[in-house]
């Protein structure tokens, strides 16, 4: 018995598209860019984002941000958390992309997938407990209750580094945990995990807007983003230009950011509470007692 | 019988000796300075006090090189137990030279007597004596416990000897050296400080005095061998700091300007809130970075509030910076006096209403009489640019929601101030302003314990307090 | 009063009324007074002081043991402080008990020092009304020309504030005199036990509005007693009072004040919170015993540029 040979099913390929504002837009400025596997093949187009698309993205992220940062730090902790557990549960999905984009074993692919995933409940955790660790009381030489605490710094830029999902989660999570909103610039090496994991935190309880995604060139949207005066901070991590690094703690002075600069760490290594710090503001409070 | 006319009380200058021109310190010696000279004067009276030297970018190298040797050789090397001892030391001399400090510290500023002897010195010896403590448990900190390295340190005007402190206290608590330049106008008890260090034995070079303007303080801050900047003066010199920085390893910290709402709700303690308002914007006549200058009035309260904020400020003393009773001393400089002066102008002609209480202004020196301007909106320049000096811009707000709006509407936040008898709105106003600093139910209170610094444009970092060590160690 | 409906019909009224006053920060109230004591008084300022101090002390003696010869002694003390120095002047009062009113009304007529009484069941005031006012009427009735009478502070406390209010405006009818004259009213709050300064702002009000002609601090029997932040909050609700009303009410903080360098900081205060128009004997007294002595004291130091000694002035 004979059969005809089923032709080979064409498959549907997805269409990468930006995070802002908890939508999926393509690029305002109609842009593309080809992301290559590791061998060179072609993986996908990527949208290539415009300083309008960075504009954007903050303007949402600005947008959010009062209502992410006066949510309860223990409710912001379980959005935290719940995107850990929606990223466990398409961890095959993150795997093939590691191994397809980065070419690593499927050992390592599900080494980094496991660190994402606890980096992310680690984080989750912190967002109640952050205070209690970097605030407290003053002992002032006086009548006064005086105490100190942590705050968010507001809307914070990222330039995410290379390490398409763990780089990624390790610079994203404690700035969100602590209830900053973040303008993220994926690596532009690998943009299509960012956007991936930005279909995950669609999915999950976090508000839209609080996390927004670009994919695009650091050199031309990190410098809007470095300029824009309605950005607090900047997390320059992922520019590996020490020129362009330069140029965008520069930019970032106009408003006096907070500059997170570049520098060699070891993303599968403990992370300490900078991460989180550096996006916090101390808030002093001073009150008299008296009868 | 002329009602309780205060006679002159004045504290005797005899116990300060100004010499009549003044080297660097450097290496724990005064020398020469290398560049040219300037002269400063007593802003109450215009009278040249003395001849400072101007440190040149050689000079600079020089220290910053004394500054290295000393946390190579010494510093960074000693038990913190031992670097203690030093501060604790200086913090008794400061506090056994308080008179001589606290004369100096008025002459050469301006400011009330009562400000510098109450306030400003007191609290410079008690900020080394609280940062002594932490040298031997900076592994508590938090922060780890290795020092940075040389910080160069870049202070302003307002108050002299104790942002030296807030600056060299914590500095030398967390093992570092320091180069640090007070300002133009008022050297004289950083020069002071100087001699406290030799007394105190303090190891050559662990702190290094230089004197001058601007461009000393450029060469400070771009010098390679820097690894740390601490400044506290205007905003646009703190975004230039940022600049200079930018691409190096160096740290920075900065503490800059601020536009402070003073926000005044109708169930305040009235009588309270007025000498709040008063202290928050006359004190060291205005010369502060975090002063309520913009009072928020809620409106149902606002001719009350008005009626005994002018009651009281007209019992405010101008005069004599050296006479006890004077509340408000000298304009530090001519050029600021030209600054206050230009934008109170400015509040004139964009149709706000000033007052001033009356008051006599000596006919030598830099004088300006407290004044508020009402009728001003946020859309008035005396709403949103810090004017440095004792002038308040009055506003009215209707709701909690809309004071905090219009609080936060500033490209500042150094520091908020809210009156109120209610725990609740107290509570719900600090957490949404976007300030450093909230005072509640009081104003400018300083404290070494209690971290201070901004929110936005007002800078990055804190000094004071356990989150002070931060800027200094890695 | 005027059209304007009076707080004072139940307590429930008055309780509106007292607690919609500005709230009292006590550490701002207490930093307050405290910076104002720093102002330094010398030379011409502190004789002034020194001299008008005198005229504001309501020279006191409230023991058990007072006779007539101490109230004797004491009265002409009010009248000649300083038997060397004719230019010193008189106190404005000596206050005592209402029994020995009689005594010191024969030394003091003519004088134009006031004889003050306690009354009301000092200094408790734990009596029934009747015997309070039978007790003011006496010492009206002896010559008195002021009477320092005592809130009920446990009413107060309880919030029966119609019965103080009530209390103070009959014990003000008791100070009439048959020819349409009255003695001067103190009313005193007893401020160490109410406690907080909202309670002595309140008191101070519920007082003024009941007709007081001054309000007094304390009866010197309870600590603590004057203090300078409680006597500021009297003096910034007369000022106030004045504002609302038009009307003058006067401030005698009394006990534990008892150096020179004590009185001159109340003179300050009074100066630099109400101004000068109650820098008066009419409008400002000071409750003393001690304070006399060493107000002569700093006087002729003063005067003669040496410090003097108990021998000289006269001890009563």
């Amino acid at each position: 018995m004979t059969r005809a040979t089923p032709a080979a099913r064409v498959g549907v390929r997805k269409t990468s598209k930006l995070f802002i504002g908890g939508a999926f837009p393509r690029s305002e400025s109609g842009r593309t860019f080809v992301v290559n596997d590791h061998e060179g093949g072609f993986l996908a187009n990527a949208a290539l984002a415009s300083r309008k698309d960075a504009r954007d993205a903050v303007v949402a992220a600005r947008a959010a941000f009062p209502g992410w940062a006066g949510r309860t730090a223990y409710n912001r902790g379980q959005v935290v958390y719940r995107i850990a557990e929606l990223l466990e549960a398409r961890r095959d999905q993150f795997e093939g992309e590691l191994r397809a984009s980065e070419g690593v074993s499927a050992a390592t692919a599900r080494q980094y997938v496991d660190a994402a995933i606890d980096r992310l409940v680690w984080y989750a955790g912190w967002s109640d407990k952050i205070a209690q660790v970097v605030g407290g009381a003053n002992a002032v030489a006086g009548p006064f209750f005086n105490h100190s605490a942590p705050e968010p710094t507001g809307v914070v830029a990222i330039v995410a580094p290379r390490g398409p999902l763990l780089g990624l989660v390790s610079v994203l999570a404690p700035v969100i945990a602590t209830g900053n909103t973040a303008v993220v610039l994926a690596s532009e090496a690998h943009p299509l995990t960012a956007i991936t994991l930005a279909e995950v935190m669609a999915t999950s309880d976090l508000p839209g807007g609080v996390v927004n995604i670009l994919t695009g060139r650091a050199a031309e949207v990190g410098p809007w983003l470095a300029a824009h005066m309605d950005v607090n901070g900047i997390d320059l991590t992922g520019v590996e230009d020490p020129s362009l690094a330069r140029d965008l703690e520069i930019a970032a002075a106009d408003n006096l950011k907070r500059v997170r600069r570049p520098r060699a760490e070891d993303l599968l290594a403990p992370p300490a509470l900078d991460r989180m710090t550096d996006f916090l503001e101390i808030k002093t409070v001073w009150h008299p007692m008296g009868s | 019988m002329e009602p309780f006319p205060y006679a002159p009380a004045p504290e005797s200058p005899a116990i300060v000796d100004i010499r009549p021109s003044y080297g660097l310190f450097v290496g724990g010696e005064f020398v020469d300075g290398r560049g040219t000279s300037f002269k400063t004067v007593n802003p109450a009276t215009e009278e040249v006090l003395a001849e400072i030297a101007e440190a040149s970018p050689a000079d600079v190298d020089r220290a910053v090189q004394a500054a290295r040797t000393a946390y190579d050789a010494v510093w960074s090397r000693m038990p913190g137990s031992e670097r203690a001892k030093y501060l604790f030391r200086i913090a008794r001399i400061i506090a056994e030279r308080s008179r001589e400090l606290a004369v100096l510290e008025s002459i050469d500023n301006g400011k009330p007597i009562r400000e510098s002897r109450d306030v400003d010195v007191p609290i410079a010896a008690a900020h080394f004596f609280y940062y002594a403590g932490w040298a031997d448990k900076l592994e508590h900190s938090g922060f780890g416990s290795t020092p940075l390295g040389v910080a160069a340190q870049v202070i302003p005007w307002n108050f002299p000897l104790l942002m030296l402190a807030w600056k060299i206290a914590p500095a030398l608590a967390c093992g570092n050296t320091v180069v640090l330049k007070p300002a133009e106008t008022t050297p004289l008890t950083a020069l002071l400080f100087a001699e406290i260090c030799q007394q105190a034995d303090l190891p050559p070079g662990v702190v290094n005095i230089l004197t001058g303007a601007g461009s000393t303080g450029q060469a400070m801050v771009t010098h390679p061998g820097i690894d740390k900047v601490a400044f506290t003066g205007s905003t646009e010199v703190g975004k230039a700091i940022a600049r200079a920085v930018a691409g190096t390893d160096k740290r920075v910290t900065l503490e800059l300007g601020g536009k402070a709402a003073n926000i005044v709700f109708d169930d305040a303690p009235i009588d309270q809130a007025v000498e709040g308002i008063v202290d928050g914007i006359f004190f060291n006549q205005g010369h502060v970075c975090c002063a309520g200058s913009r009072l928020l009035v809620q409106e149902s309260v606002y001719d009350d509030v008005l009626e005994r904020l002018k009651r009281r400020m007209s019992t405010l003393r101008l005069g004599d910076p050296l006479d006890k009773n004077t509340d408000v001393g000298a304009i530090n400089s001519s050029e600021q006096l030209l600054r206050i002066r230009a934008l109170a102008e400015v509040g004139d002609a964009e149709g706000a209403d000033r007052w001033s209480a009356p008051c006599d202004l000596p006919t030598s020196g830099f004088w300006f009489p407290p004044t508020l301007f009402t009728g001003v909106t946020q859309a008035h320049r005396i709403a949103r640019e810090e004017i440095f000096g004792p002038v308040l811009s009055v506003l009215t707000f209707r709701t909690p929601a809309e004071a905090v709006e219009k609080a936060n509407n500033t490209p500042y936040g150094l520091s908020a101030g809210v009156w109120s008898d209610k725990g609740s709105r107290i509570l719900w106003m600090a957490d949404r302003l976007k300030a450093g600093v909230v005072w509640s139910n009081t104003f400018n209170k300083f404290d070494p314990t209690s971290p201070f610094g901004g929110y936005k444009e007002s800078g990055y970092g804190r000094e004071g307090g356990r989150h002070g060590l931060e800027g200094y160690l890695r | 009063m005027t059209a304007t409906l009076s707080p004072a019909t139940s307590d429930a009224s008055l309780r509106r009324f007292l607690h919609g006053l500005p709230a009292v920060d006590k550490v701002g109230a207490d930093a307050r007074a405290a910076r104002l004591g720093t102002r330094s008084i010398k030379t011409t300022a502190k004789a002034y002081a020194i001299d008008l101090a005198i005229s504001m002390v309501d020279l006191t003696t409230l023991e058990g043991h007072d006779t007539p010869g101490k109230v004797r002694a004491l009265a002409n003390k009010a009248m000649r402080p300083d038997p060397s120095d004719p230019t010193c002047p008189a106190t404005a009062a000596v206050c005592v008990y209402g029994d020995l009113v009689e005594v010191a009304k024969q030394t003091l007529t003519g004088s134009g020092v006031q004889v003050a009484a306690v009354a009301t069941a000092f200094p408790s005031g734990r009596a029934r009304l009747d015997v309070k006012l039978a007790d003011t009427r006496d010492a009206v009735a002896a010559g008195a020309d002021e009477i320092d009478m005592v809130i009920d502070r446990g009413a107060f406390l309880a919030g029966h504030y119609m019965t103080v209010f009530e209390e103070i405006v009959a014990v003000r009818e008791a100070c009439e005199r048959p020819d349409g004259t009255a003695a001067h009213l103190k009313v005193i709050l007893e401020t160490g036990e109410l406690q907080t300064y909202d309670n002595v702002r309140r008191a101070s009000w519920l007082a003024m509005l009941a007709g007081a002609h001054f309000i007094k601090t304390s009866t010197g029997k309870i600590s603590p007693a004057a203090t300078l932040p409680v006597t500021l909050i009297m003096l910034e609700a007369v000022r106030d009072f004045r504002d609302a009303h038009g009307q003058m009410i006067g401030v005698k903080p009394a006990g534990g004040i008892r150096t020179t360098k004590d009185a001159i900081k109340y003179l300050v205060m009074v100066n630099e919170t109400c101004g000068p128009d109650w820098l008066d004997p009419s409008w400002f007294r000071f409750g003393a015993s001690t304070l006399l002595n060493d107000l002569l004291l700093q006087r002729t130091k003063l005067a003669t540029g040496r410090y003097g000694g108990p021998d000289y002035v006269t001890l009563d």
